[in-house]
């Protein structure tokens, strides 16, 4: 076997140390966005082969779907999908700002913090790891992309930015084991944290167990991070009970269906947001 | 198999991973071809190959799958996330070595010992990737067993038909080489 060749293993063992070396300096020189460096470069040198096999693959399919369809119509089709995806997206805005009217909040505040500007973005590569859950979105910071910017789709929000580079992006799904975002109960405003689990549940963590919370509530953000928007829809919650501490126990079912998604968009931050993000560096 | 064999195998199934995989299984992400590709190597080219597969390709996973830090505070409470790099990397080194000894003390050239081996291997890969995230206390790791065993056999299924197409391609080419001979013999004696 060449490999436990003597020589072999030299060279072998050297890249084992070069590959240490990187992983030690890494875990200690963030980039500017914050994420560390080996992240940076691993994901903007692979990107552009992703890029290149979700091109190939995705011509394959349309070749296929192609064959024998109507072109104008798969066209026209995908039009309409885009402008009811932006159309659904508006309902939630919508619906998020009479939730709020009927709190009596002012006016004016309210609608200069809705009035979200979004860029839509296809789905082209899923995570390099079943471990992590994240998709990698065909836009990056060459049309405006950000780190830590929402990422959501018409049925609810999908998770945020990681490491953009000049093309794509990778997004960390909100039910990744490292995800996390504030969250409250629409219906009693009772407010927590709902972070991801790798599993198809959600948790929401720190919900007072003297807090209203039942069966069947929605979740919506409550924007407190400083990177989700106000009002968009989590899930709903599917189990609740008092646990055994200070906190309630409760898991929420997301609205998004994770493994079907092919088009999101992705939230740019309200000039209040942008300053809070500021702040925070 | 050579270095550049090795690393050729790991490049092909990153990249149909994060393409292809999520087409391949109705549910998604339950097939790991990674993975797959490192029980493979250690099985056909031994421990020191199938370690070294497992730290590079896990290394390379770790780092394309990794979403840096991450803090969120409410009145209540807070939540702190990091993803680290290496912890992947190294269950995927261990499950690379230990599969890598399986195949050369043992021969696992038939289907069943080989499901049995990549079953095995998903599952040990499992129990240490939990372990570790929950040893160092970072994140929110939660595995069900049920999750675990049907990654497993997802893995188990998918392994074993690489290394039917794999046994079946050089006799292929082979049979295809023989095949034209013959012709161009019969073709001279006639």
């Amino acid at each position: 076997m060449p490999v436990t060749d003597f020589r072999q293993r030299t060279a072998v063992l050297f890249v084992a140390v070069v590959l240490g070396h990187i992983i030690l300096i890494s875990a200690q020189v963030n980039s500017r966005s914050g994420v560390p460096l080996l992240e940076v470069v691993t994901f903007g040198a692979f990107a552009e082969v992703q890029r290149g096999a979700a091109g190939l693959t995705s011509g394959v399919r349309d070749a296929w779907n192609g064959y024998g369809d109507l072109r104008g119509v798969r066209a026209e089709n995908e039009a309409l999908r885009r402008q009811l995806g932006e159309l659904q997206l508006q309902f939630q805005q919508e619906r998020a700002r009479a939730e709020r009217a009927r709190q009596l909040e002012n006016l004016l505040g309210f609608r200069q913090e809705l009035a979200v500007e979004t860029i839509a973005a296809g789905v082209i590569g899923a995570s390099a790891s079943l471990d992590f859950r994240g998709i990698t979105i065909d836009r990056g910071t060459n049309t405006g992309v950000t780190a830590n910017m929402a990422v959501v789709a018409p049925t609810g929000l999908v998770g945020r930015i990681v490491t953009p580079t000049a093309h794509v992006s990778k997004v960390q799904l909100l039910i990744d084991q490292n995800a996390a975002a504030g969250a409250l109960v629409e219906r009693s405003r009772a407010q927590g944290i709902v972070v991801g689990t790798n599993l198809e549940l959600l948790r929401m963590d720190f919900v007072a167990v003297t807090a209203d919370v039942k069966a069947g509530d929605v979740i919506v953000t409550s924007g407190v991070d400083g990177i989700y928007p106000k009002g968009f829809i989590i899930g709903k919650v599917e189990q609740v009970d008092n646990g055994n501490g200070n906190h309630k126990n409760i898991r929420v079912r997301p609205s998004v269906e994770f493994n079907r998604l092919e088009e999101v968009l992705v939230v740019k931050p309200t000039p209040a947001q942008a300053a809070q993000a500021k702040e925070r560096q | 198999m050579r270095a550049a064999g090795i690393a050729l195998v790991i490049i092909i199934a990153l990249a149909l991973q994060t393409s292809l995989a999520r087409f391949l299984t109705p549910g998604g992400g339950l097939v790991d071809l990674v993975f797959v590709a490192i029980v493979y190597i250690a099985l056909s080219s031994g421990p020191t190959a199938g370690m070294m597969a497992g730290a590079i390709a896990g290394l390379s996973q770790d780092a394309l799958a990794a979403s840096g830090t991450l803090n969120v505070v409410v009145g209540a409470g807070s939540v702190s996330t990091q993803s680290i790099i290496g912890i992947g990397s190294l269950a995927k080194t261990v499950v690379g070595f230990f599969a890598g000894i399986v195949g050369s003390q043992f021969i696992v050239a038939r289907p069943l010992p080989r499901a049995l081996v990549f079953f095995t291997a998903t599952v040990a890969h499992a129990i240490i990737f939990v372990g570790l995230y929950r040893v160092i206390d970072r994140g929110y790791t939660q595995a069900t067993a049920g999750t675990i065993l049907s990654q497993a056999g997802a893995n188990a299924l998918v392994g074993v038909l690489v290394f039917q197409i794999a046994d079946f391609l050089p006799n292929f080419v082979d049979r295809r080489r023989s095949m034209g001979g013959r012709m161009r013999i019969n073709r001279r004696l006639d």
